[in-house]
């Protein structure tokens, strides 16, 4: 697999291709770490229309490592939009009868305001004097985008795993305001597994000399050894065992014999290598470092005196949870103890568990069985909030 | 699951039970065919419980609320009389623990509804009493070493673990092989040998 490099493009963080919403002095974010960001900004992209009663709104929330570019094309990778299998005309979300809403979280590097952005008090890059950033104050930054909008209720809120942990906040935070929510592979709170996993990727990126201390792009420097080993030890959590032995095996990469030396001589290592050198291409190293830490940081039970239940407490808002039967990091169990809640609270929720070999990455590829269930979901929550079909 | 005649009166006489726009929890709610009748019958806000993804998926997919779960475990995450109706329909035989389910249903619910297969039917005993062989009949297709349902009982015994969970049954219905209604008038014991399935309206 040879690496295709994509230009470098780091003013993506400040003046990004997609639309811009600028929050200034007289509209801080307010943040969990006891602070306010101001000024802001969020990056975001639309698709299709607004109705006039304005109740056809999605917001999609994406990943760690997505963007808003959901159903367009990407401008730094040149590539489709991360879920364009899903979302655009006359797909399971159909952006001719929905106006769909992603937007940058706030921590991330494509335009919303992050690490990389430049600090106006300095005007170098924040790098790590921009405050932790949690879940739950990129679903604040989200409420002032869709409130810019005038949308009063979002149809659904959708996203999965860092984006499903979104869509519970916002379930959790602003219940009148979400119609119907579809968290997939997801989980209410970081296992001591996910979180370890993510200290590996940051102290990889942390060891690497070019970090600077976080002040990299002062330098003139990115740590891209440090972010690659990251993605590589992270990519692995994404697929499952089975999918990496059905797909690479045992199998040697352009060569008939081992070379008993240290070059990539199993497929596996190459496809991992391809996959930690263009990662570094598209994404800022401490924007890894924030939203890591946001996923790590993310506890709605603890928020609620311990009990996960009292985060939905009288809840009037439809959900579906969605699992993978091979998603080691957020195995169906954390779905379980969703759904458990939601039924504690009385709560309106559907469940499906669906059984694949492709991992926790399964709900960014085509799957028949998510897409049937997202369809019978979407649909009837359409009839319920009485949009037209 | 094939629906044959008489299932489909099951189906009926248990939607006959419920009055419109009940909150109801259907526990074993397979390809969610009684959930389907009663919204778009009774309009009720219906949910489901179901143990195959097979099943789930067809329920979400037809735009139920349907969770992934096992009667046996995941009852006792449901609030007290959450639901105005918990209905176990067919389900009661193939749990691990009858009586548990059963005490949870009454828990959860105002009311359960609880229809089950009768082995005190003329036709299991006589294969039992004259076969020697264990009854596989067009209700109970299966053989006994590959049957999900692993407690069967007869109307009599279920209604004495009814009276031992202090139920109240408040109406039981019969139907014979050609799934028409027993009529009210005969014993308990006509019920017990003539009728095939049974459904329950408990109330504690």
């Amino acid at each position: 697999m040879a690496a295709q490099r994509a230009p470098r493009t780091n003013n993506e963080a400040d003046q990004p291709s997609s639309p811009v919403l600028q929050f200034g002095p007289d509209k801080p974010l307010k943040l969990d770490a006891g602070t306010v960001l101001s000024p802001f900004q969020v990056a975001y992209q639309t698709y299709g229309a607004l109705n006039d009663a304005r109740s056809n709104a999605i917001l999609v929330c994406h990943a760690l490592t997505g963007d808003q570019h959901v159903a367009s094309t990407n401008p730094v990778t040149g590539k489709p939009g991360w879920w364009e299998v899903l979302i655009g005309p006359g797909r399971i979300i159909d952006t001719s009868r929905f106006f769909v809403i992603c937007a940058n979280v706030i921590g991330g590097c494509l335009g919303s305001t992050g690490p990389a952005s430049t600090d106006p008090a300095t005007g170098r890059p924040y790098g790590l004097d921009l405050p932790i950033i949690t879940i739950r104050d990129m679903v604040r930054a989200q409420l002032m985008l869709v409130d810019h909008f005038g949308i009063e209720k979002l149809f659904c809120v959708l996203g999965g795993s860092m984006g499903g942990m979104q869509v519970l906040q916002w379930a959790a935070s602003y219940p009148e305001r979400v119609f119907s929510a579809l968290p997939i592979a997801t989980g209410a709170r970081h296992s001591s597994q996910n979180i370890a996993f993510h200290e590996v990727g940051r102290q990889a990126v942390m060891a690497d000399p070019d970090w600077h201390g976080g002040k990299y792009l002062d330098f003139g420097r990115r740590p891209e050894k440090g972010l690659a080993v990251a993605r590589m030890a992270a990519h692995i959590t994404y697929l499952s065992e089975a999918a990496l032995h059905r797909k690479f095996g045992r199998n040697l990469q352009d060569r008939e014999a081992l070379t008993f030396g240290f070059d990539a001589d199993f497929q596996i290592e190459s496809y991992l290598r391809h996959q930690g050198m263009t990662f570094v291409d598209r994404f800022d190293a401490n924007s890894y470092l924030y939203l890591t830490r946001a996923m790590d940081y993310f506890d709605l039970a603890a928020d609620h005196g311990g009990r996960l239940a009292d985060a939905f407490a009288g809840t009037k808002t439809r959900f579906c949870l969605v699992s993978f039967t091979s998603d080691w990091l957020f195995p169906t169990e954390e779905s379980r103890s969703i759904v458990h809640a939601l039924n504690a609270a009385g709560a309106s929720v559907s469940f499906v568990e669906i059984e694949t070999d492709r991992g926790h990455d399964a709900f960014l590829l085509d799957e028949p069985e998510l897409f049937a269930a997202i369809n019978g979901f979407i649909a009837s929550a359409a009839r319920a909030r009485g949009l037209s079909l | 699951m094939s629906v044959n005649r008489a299932q489909r009166v099951d189906l009926e006489v248990i939607n006959d039970l419920i009055p419109s726009h009940s909150r109801v929890l259907d526990v074993g709610s397979g390809d969610g065919l009684l959930l389907e009748l009663l919204q778009e019958i009774k309009q009720v806000d219906g949910r489901g419980l179901e143990l195959s993804q097979r099943g789930v998926n067809e329920c979400v997919a037809r735009g139920l609320s349907v969770v992934q779960g096992d009667a046996d475990k995941d009852l006792e995450f449901y609030p007290d009389k959450g639901f105005d109706f918990v209905v176990l329909s067919q389900t009661l035989q193939a749990t691990r623990n009858p009586k548990l389910v059963l005490d949870e249903l009454l828990r959860i619910g105002n009311r359960a509804i609880v229809s089950f297969p009768n082995f005190g039917h003329w036709r299991v005993r006589f294969s039992l009493l004259i076969k020697g062989r264990m009854p596989v009949t067009k209700d109970l297709p299966y053989s006994w070493y590959d049957t999900p349902n692993i407690h069967f009982c007869t109307i009599r015994d279920f209604v004495n673990l009814c009276e031992e969970l202090g139920a109240t049954v408040e109406k039981a219905t019969a139907l014979d092989a050609n799934g028409q209604k027993i009529g009210l008038s005969m014993p308990w014991w006509f019920w017990n040998f003539f009728g095939q399935q049974a459904v329950f309206l408990l109330k504690r």
